[in-house]
This record gives structure tokens, C-alpha cells and sequence, in this order.
């Protein structure tokens, strides 16, 4: 069967994350026990989460999470990433075994400096180096697939449900300030591992339920810009436009929501003339870079998570906060799973980002 | 000179004398004068050979008496040596001159837009109500300045996006070449309904420079009513360099057409040939071309986009790239099925590419060189439908021009003799008494209105793509797919052939 790559695969599902603003890491049952109530969603063909600050004391490293089907991919990889970084540790990712889930890919991790002669050479900043790199080996080496490489946090995904994928990582066991996770209805799968989300590059990581039917103009506007989708998958593009948008074009993230869902013109024509004025140029440039049809999205980043809906909202996206956690999830019942004295719960708007960040306090304590 | 023509006539008038009640409509209406009178016998009689088949008299026959037949080929039916061969051959047997049509090519050629398909949504995407949701075709042109910030833009050259209300445009037609009323009505419903028409190579007339604001003002190698008033009028300046329907070949109005209004807009004396070369004769090189465009932008501070219109010819990816980085911030493309008031038949017929495969060449390049943005695409060429236009702007398109397609609104039956300037319908002629059957009021409504029906339609082709933007349909190849394509063709138009997995 063809896998992800060679054809593309719509897909409903459902997400669910978490933030705790002032830095407090949580093991993941709270995010397996959220995302499981809405299995619903799901149909056992992928699961995921994205956590943040699951390895301080390797926080200063790429953490390069990978999977390899078979032991000629992973030589090759490890070939590539000896040429390019110093590899600080490596290790199999610790799995345990759960019944539901068939046979996985070869998982590791590597935490990895990329060699200041190598950056040198390529002439360009150590993030697009890390970024092109990523594309070369998802892009060249066969069976083999980048799943995160962030600092400071990991991805996680597989082919099943999410609560068993999490069972299988022993998610259990990592603490982080933030989680975000992912159950997969993908109508048609090769049952590919490397197709389940979260999608990730550099910090981000984005899981995503929708189809996005601007699919084939967003992908031809990245390619512009060197980025390569590997998988014709619709959230590897909202990570790559957000990286594109934020870490390449210097947009503050509330803009780059508002590209992804732009106002519309009749509500642009309405603003005043300053925001007006920026706000067209946004759609005028960016245009390519809307996503449209049904989309609810979370994107996690260091410090961070970012919930946002379509335009029109043909997706369902809810958010709850209790103290100093911020919760985003497809139901309200997901979050109240998990936090049944929910202080506060609305409906987003289509195009409403919500924001959660950590709290400056926080930010320092953790990064120290 | 031989006087007896060895053609017989291509068309034959039939009129019943049952139903006919002799009201001389017919013998007023034909501009070609096939339709007689004679008084003596109070009899009427049709000479078949003036007869181009517009259709005039037919449309205008209060008693339905009229028909108009198809003569049968004057020799004997031969695949290989066709009526159209044989007319031709005889007819410069007798002439000894260049043949001469108008509109658009009419020759068999395939059309990419008939074996391509649009996508719909179905349950793991909802399509979109139009009725229901907003939908955009807000669509602007111009060169696009990245990346973004809350800052004002610095850079003073840079000159403003223009907004249309629907990815549609008239595309050129001079005055000159049409009638004023022809020309006032475009430029009407342009402005009613928030898009832009094209002066053409001829100038704006002074009384329509309440349009100017909607017009894209022409720069074409005659420079013909070109000053800077007419330049800082409009709200895009289009160098033309090729049209579709001639590519490598310039312009000629002959001097009948050149009335006295003409001639003051042209800025020629009456009566004259308005030659335009087809080269300028100030660009022999693409760095000519720059200089030209950062000219056009020196004398408008930089306040008016340049355009800048080629015909699809076979090198349309290289050239248009150049183009773009000559400083153009809007390419105008025009298929081999662009129309004309006036073309060598041979030319017309067999020069150039079609503008499905020429649009998809630009833009691939444009992408693998990383400038799309820096501009605008505008395909024209024959566009019959909204779902030619939303085809186009799938391969890459930013908007269309139309013209032959608005011509029809206006009347045109296509008979292909807007060069004799004797139109029946008061559109591509000078004469008054022809020219005012065609009211600008009621012109501007119907071309109104074509405006509006083809922009509902491509709303619901939209909604049900799942798509509420036209910006996420422009260059969306995804949506579209091709039906008995061979695959040098799916991989020129960049699609996949019907039924294979997205």
C-alpha cells in the first residue's frame, strides 16, 4: 500500500493540550486521560502528543527524535548527523509493550549541537541549517522520518489510538509544562508511523483535525521558500507556514494567526485605517498562506501553545482555564475530564487565536 | 483585376415572404449591405455574397421571416483541402493580398480548459454555502512587498496593489477599434462593478476620463494618446508588447476608422493609418524593457503599477521571468485564442501557444525561481466561462482578462469582419449611424450583469472546492484534473490525471 508522501490523506480527529503558565510540569496520564475520552474521534489509525520541557538537563541540545524501518535507514541517518553535530547522548526511546499496538518502528533520540563548521560552510543560521537538515533526511533517506527535533521537548506518535501510543512511550514518566495531544481519523492510511501527528519542526509541533482544501496553494507558496513536504499531509503545512511566518518573517504569533485565518475583507474594510493598512498587506502577502476550510489546530512551542479555528469555524475548538493552566481541546468534555472545577470555558471564535505562554517568572526558572 | 469571383457565396438569406411585412428593418440593420430594396418593384432581394452572417437582420426581424443558411463547400467535401483552404487559396487568387480576420483563432485546436476537471468537497471536507458564508474574490494585482511588519513601508518605489472586486478584467480593446459606445460601456461597468477595463493601444477618450480610475491605461510601441495626464489618469499602466492573436505582429487601424474623435484621442491627423510596429522602437532588449517600465513609474511617482502584456509564444517561461525582474509588477499573458479587431489569418490561426499551457509555464518558474509574489499573473485568450476562469487561476492565474466573451454580451455575433468597420451591432465600427444602436447605458448593464453571473458561479465552484478565498484557489493545481491528457500534458499543466490518488 502506498504510504503518506505518495498520496494525500484527509483526516478528521481530535486535540487536546494543556499549559501550565507558571512552569509546572505534569507527567502526561492527565493529557492520555483527556485526549482518551474522545475516542470517538479517532479510528485506532494514528495518535500523538507534543511535550515541552521534558529534558532539562539536555536543554541546550536538539533533541532529534527519530524513527527508522529498518537498520540500513539508521545507519544512514547516523552517518548524516555524525557528519554534522556533536552528538551529546543517544538512546532508544524507552517503550513499553501494549497489546493494541502492532509492530513499531526502530525509535530513538539523539541530542545533538550542530558543528560551527558545518553552519559556517552552509552559510546560513543554525536554525535553517537544522531545519534543512531535517528535510534532507525526511526528504532522501528511505524509511526513515524526523519525528521532533526541539529543544527542550519531544514528539511522540504512532500508529494506534492515543491513549495506547502514550501507554506505549510510558508518557507517564515525563514531566512538562506543556502537552499537547492527538487522536487520528485518517480515512484511508497506509498505517504509516510517521503519518500520525503531531508534525514538527525546530519547537514546533502542531496537531491539527480538518482538511485543509488550500492544501495545494500553501504547499506551492512554502516550496518557494525551500521547504519540502515530505508527507502532503495538511498540518505539515501550518507547521511549515508558522515557522515561515514567525521564525523566518519576524511576525508576532497573533499575526501569523491572522494569516492562517485572515479576517475577512468585510471586516478588514471596517478597522481603522493604521490596522486597515496592516492588516491588507498581511492578506495581500500572505494570501497563499490562508488555510482554508475546516481547521482547529494547536500549535505548541517553547514557552507556549497557540489554539486557533478556521475563519468560519467548521471545526469544533474549546477552551477552559483553571488557575494557571490553559486549556484547549475539540470538546468541552476533554477538559473538563481532566479538570472537573474548571474556572472558566468558552467557544473561540472562527480566527480567534488563543494564546497561553508561560509567565515571565516561569520562563526564567525554567531556562536557567 | 478579375471582376467575377469564383467563390460562391458562403452564406445564403432566406426570407419567408409569407410572414415578411416589408418594414425595411433588415435593409437599414445589415451594415454589409446584403440586404436590398428595390423600389421600383417594391421588392426585396438579398445579395448572398455581402451577407458575414452576423446575425443582425435575423435578431432585428419583427416578423421572425429571416434565416440565414450555410452554403454547402464549393467543391467537393476533402478532409485534407477544406472549405477554408479552398476559400482562402481563391480568394488571394484574386486579391493577391494578405488575408485578413478578426476575433479570436476558430481553428480546431484542443482546448486544455474542456479536459480539465474541478475537485468538490465531500464528507471529510464540508463544501461552503455561498449562500450562507461570505465568500471572497477580492483579488489584488501588483507586486507584493514580504516580509510584513507593523512599521509603514520604507521603500518609496514600491508602487500600490490595486484591488478588483472579481478576478475579472476587460481586457484591451482601443478606441478606435470599437466604437465609443462600445468603449463606454466597458469602461461603465467596470466601475460599477469594481474592476478594471483596458484603454488598448488607443488612448482614453477626454469625456470618458471619469472612468480613468478603473482603467488600465496602454502603452503600445505607437504611443498613441499617450501624455502624462492619460498616464496619471489610470490606475495601471500596461506596456503591451504582444497580443494573443498576433503574436510578433503590430497594429494597423486603417484610416476610414480614424474620425475626427479618434483621431484627437490618438493624437493623429484624421484620416490616417494608425501603424503601431510590432517592436518599440525603444526596447530591442529586456534592459530596454526596464528602462521603459522604471520610466512609466518615474512619470507616475511611483503611484501606478506597470504591466506589462506578452503574448504566449513557445519561450513565455524565460521571457516572463525576465519581465518580472525588469521590474514589472504585473505580467499579462494572451493565448493563441486571443481575439482581435485585425489579424493575418495565417498568423492568427498558427502563431503562439495555448493560454492553459503558457499560464502553468510562467508560474512554475516564476515559483522555482522564487518570485512569484514579486508579481501579478493575468491570463486572457478566449476565456468563454467561470469555469475557464477558475481553471486558469487553479493553474496559476491572479485574475483574467475578457474581451471577445464581453463583446458577446454586448451584441457580437462573431462573424469575423470587425476589420471592415462595418459592424452591424455598433461595436467594432466608427459610423455613427451604425455605432448608436449600441446604448452605453444598457451595454454597461449587460456586461453588468455578465460580471455578476460569472462571479456567482465561481463563488459556488468555490464552496464547493470547500474553498472561501479565491486567493487559496490561485495556484491550486490539487483542485483540478485532467480527462485524456497525455503525460507530457498533465506534467505541463502540472496535474494529475482523473481518478489518480491526490
Amino acid at each position: 500500500m502506498l504510504r503518506e508522501g505518495e498520496y494525500r490523506i484527509p483526516s478528521g480527529c481530535a486535540i487536546s493540550g494543556f499549559i501550565n503558565k507558571d512552569g509546572r510540569r505534569v507527567n502526561g496520564s492527565a493529557i492520555i486521560q483527556s485526549i482518551a475520552l474522545m475516542q470517538e474521534r479517532s479510528n485506532g489509525l494514528g495518535g500523538g502528543f507534543a511535550a515541552y520541557g521534558i529534558y532539562p538537563e539536555y536543554q541546550d541540545y536538539y533533541a532529534l527524535h527519530l524513527l527508522f524501518e529498518d537498520k540500513l535507514s539508521r545507519n544512514q541517518v547516523e552517518e548524516l548527523i555524525k557528519d554534522n553535530f556533536y552528538i551529546e547522548a543517544e538512546d532508544r526511546i524507552p517503550t513499553r509493550h501494549v497489546r493494541s499496538i502492532g509492530k513499531a518502528p526502530l525509535l530513538w533520540r539523539y541530542f545533538v549541537t550542530p558543528r560551527l563548521s558545518k553552519i559556517e560552510e552552509s552559510q546560513e543560521t543554525e536554525a535553517d541549517f537544522m531545519t534543512r537538515l531535517v528535510m534532507r533526511i525526511n526528504d532522501s533517506v528511505n524509511g526513515a522520518y524526523v519525528v521532533s527535533s526541539g529543544k527542550n521537548m519531544g514528539a511522540f506518535k504512532g500508529v494506534g489510538y492515543p491513549e495506547d501510543i502514550g501507554e506505549f512511550f510510558r508518557l507517564d514518566e515525563y514531566q512538562a509544562y506543556s502537552w499537547i495531544a492527538h487522536g487520528r481519523f485518517p480515512t484511508n492510511t497506509p498505517g504509516w508511523w510517521g503519518g500520525a501527528h503531531p508534525f514538527t519542526l525546530l519547537d514546533w509541533s502542531v496537531v491539527h483535525n480538518g482538511e485543509i482544501s488550500s492544501y495545494g496553494a500553501n504547499r506551492r507558496f512554502l516550496e518557494m521558500y525551500g521547504y519540502k513536504m515530505t508527507l502532503q499531509t495538511d498540518t505539515e503545512v501550518v507547521a511549515y507556514a508558522i515557522d515561515l511566518l514567525v521564525r523566518r518573517h519576524n511576525l508576532p504569533l497573533e499575526l501569523a494567526a491572522r494569516v492562517l485565518a485572515a479576517p475577512f475583507w468585510q471586516e478588514i474594510d471596517r478597522l481603522p485605517a493604521a490596522e486597515r493598512d496592516l492588516y491588507t498587506r498581511l492578506r495581500v502577502v500572505y494570501g497563499s498562506l490562508l488555510m482554508n476550510g475546516p481547521f482547529s489546530i494547536i500549535v505548541g512551542f517553547s514557552g507556549g501553545i497557540m489554539a486557533l479555528n478556521d475563519r468560519i469555524k467548521l471545526r469544533p475548538l474549546v477552551a477552559g482555564s483553571h488557575a494557571a493552566t490553559l486549556y484547549v481541546a475539540s470538546e468541552e468534555a476533554a477538559i473538563r475530564e481532566i479538570c472537573p472545577d474548571v474556572e472558566r470555558v468558552w467557544y473561540p471564535q472562527g480566527g480567534e487565536p488563543v494564546i497561553g505562554r508561560l509567565e515571565e517568572e516561569a520562563q526564567c526558572r525554567l531556562s536557567a | 483585376m478579375p471582376t467575377l469571383s469564383l467563390m460562391p457565396p458562403e452564406f445564403s438569406v432566406a426570407r419567408d415572404d409569407n410572414k415578411c411585412i416589408k418594414c425595411l428593418a433588415c435593409v437599414r440593420q445589415c451594415g454589409f449591405d446584403a440586404q436590398k430594396y428595390d423600389a421600383e418593384d417594391d421588392r426585396l432581394y438579398t445579395i448572398d455574397a455581402n451577407c458575414v452572417n452576423c446575425q443582425r437582420c435575423v435578431s432585428i426581424c419583427p416578423a421572425g421571416a429571416l434565416t440565414i443558411y450555410k452554403n454547402p463547400p464549393p467543391m467537393r467535401p476533402n478532409a485534407h483541402w477544406t472549405e477554408g483552404h479552398l476559400r482562402n487559396i481563391v480568394k488571394q487568387a484574386e486579391t493577391g493580398g494578405v488575408l485578413l480576420t478578426g476575433m479570436g483563432n476558430d481553428q480546431p485546436f484542443p482546448t486544455y480548459f474542456d479536459r480539465l476537471l474541478l475537485n468538490a468537497s465531500q464528507v471529510t471536507n464540508p463544501s461552503i454555502d455561498p449562500l450562507r458564508e461570505p465568500m471572497e474574490l477580492r483579488t489584488y494585482l501588483g507586486s507584493r512587498t514580504e516580509p510584513v511588519s507593523r512599521e509603514e513601508r520604507k521603500d518609496k518605489t514600491k508602487t500600490p496593489l490595486v484591488p478588483i472586486e472579481t478576478p475579472i478584467m476587460f481586457s484591451a480593446m482601443s478606441y478606435g477599434s470599437i466604437s465609443h459606445e462600445a468603449f463606454e460601456s466597458l469602461a461603465r461597468a467596470a466601475k460599477a462593478f469594481g474592476t478594471l477595463f483596458n484603454t488598448g493601444e488607443g488612448g482614453l477618450p477626454a469625456d470618458l476620463y471619469q472612468y480613468a480610475d478603473h482603467a488600465v491605461v496602454q502603452v503600445a510601441s505607437g504611443r498613441f494618446g499617450v501624455h502624462a495626464g492619460y498616464l496619471n489618469a489610470g490606475r495601471v499602466i500596461e506596456i503591451k508588447i504582444g497580443q494573443g492573436a498576433k503574436p510578433g505582429i503590430g497594429g494597423h487601424l486603417p484610416g476610414e476608422k480614424i474620425t475626427a474623435p479618434v483621431a484627437a484621442t490618438r493624437m493623429i491627423p484624421e484620416g490616417t493609418d494608425a501603424l503601431s510596429s510590432a517592436p518599440h522602437h525603444d526596447i530591442y532588449s529586456i534592459e530596454d524593457l526596464k528602462q521603459l517600465i522604471f520610466t512609466l513609474k518615474e512619470a507616475t511617482r511611483y503611484q501606478k503599477p506597470v504591466s506589462v502584456k506578452i503574448s504566449a509564444v513557445h519561450n513565455v517561461a524565460a521571457i516572463a521571468s525576465g519581465i518580472a525582474r525588469a521590474g514589472a509588477d504585473i505580467i499579462a499573458i494572451d493565448g493563441f485564442r486571443g481575439g482581435t479587431g485585425a489579424a493575418p489569418t495565417m498568423i492568427r490561426d498558427h502563431v503562439g501557444i495555448p493560454i492553459e499551457l503558457a499560464i502553468a509555464a510562467v508560474d512554475q518558474r516564476l515559483r522555482e525561481e522564487g518570485i512569484r509574489n514579486q508579481v501579478s499573473l493575468v491570463a486572457a485568450g478566449g476565456f468563454r466561462s467561470s469555469a475557464d476562469v477558475v481553471k486558469a487561476i487553479a493553474l496559476g492565474a491572479d485574475a483574467v482578462y475578457i474581451a471577445t466573451a464581453a463583446l458577446i454580451a454586448l451584441g457580437c455575433h462573431l462573424c469575423q469582419k470587425c476589420y471592415t468597420g462595418k459592424c452591424s451591432w455598433g461595436i467594432a465600427t466608427q459610423d455613427p449611424y451604425r455605432s448608436r444602436r449600441l446604448n452605453p447605458e444598457i451595454g454597461a448593464e449587460r456586461l453588468y450583469n455578465l460580471l455578476r453571473g460569472w462571479s456567482h458561479e465561481i463563488k459556488e465552484m468555490l464552496g464547493g472546492m470547500g474553498i472561501n478565498s479565491i486567493e487559496s484557489l490561485r495556484g491550486n493545481r490539487l483542485h483540478l484534473q485532467g480527462v485524456g491528457l497525455n503525460e507530457v500534458e498533465l506534467k505541463l499543466l502540472g496535474v494529475k490525471h482523473a481518478g489518480e490518488a491526490m
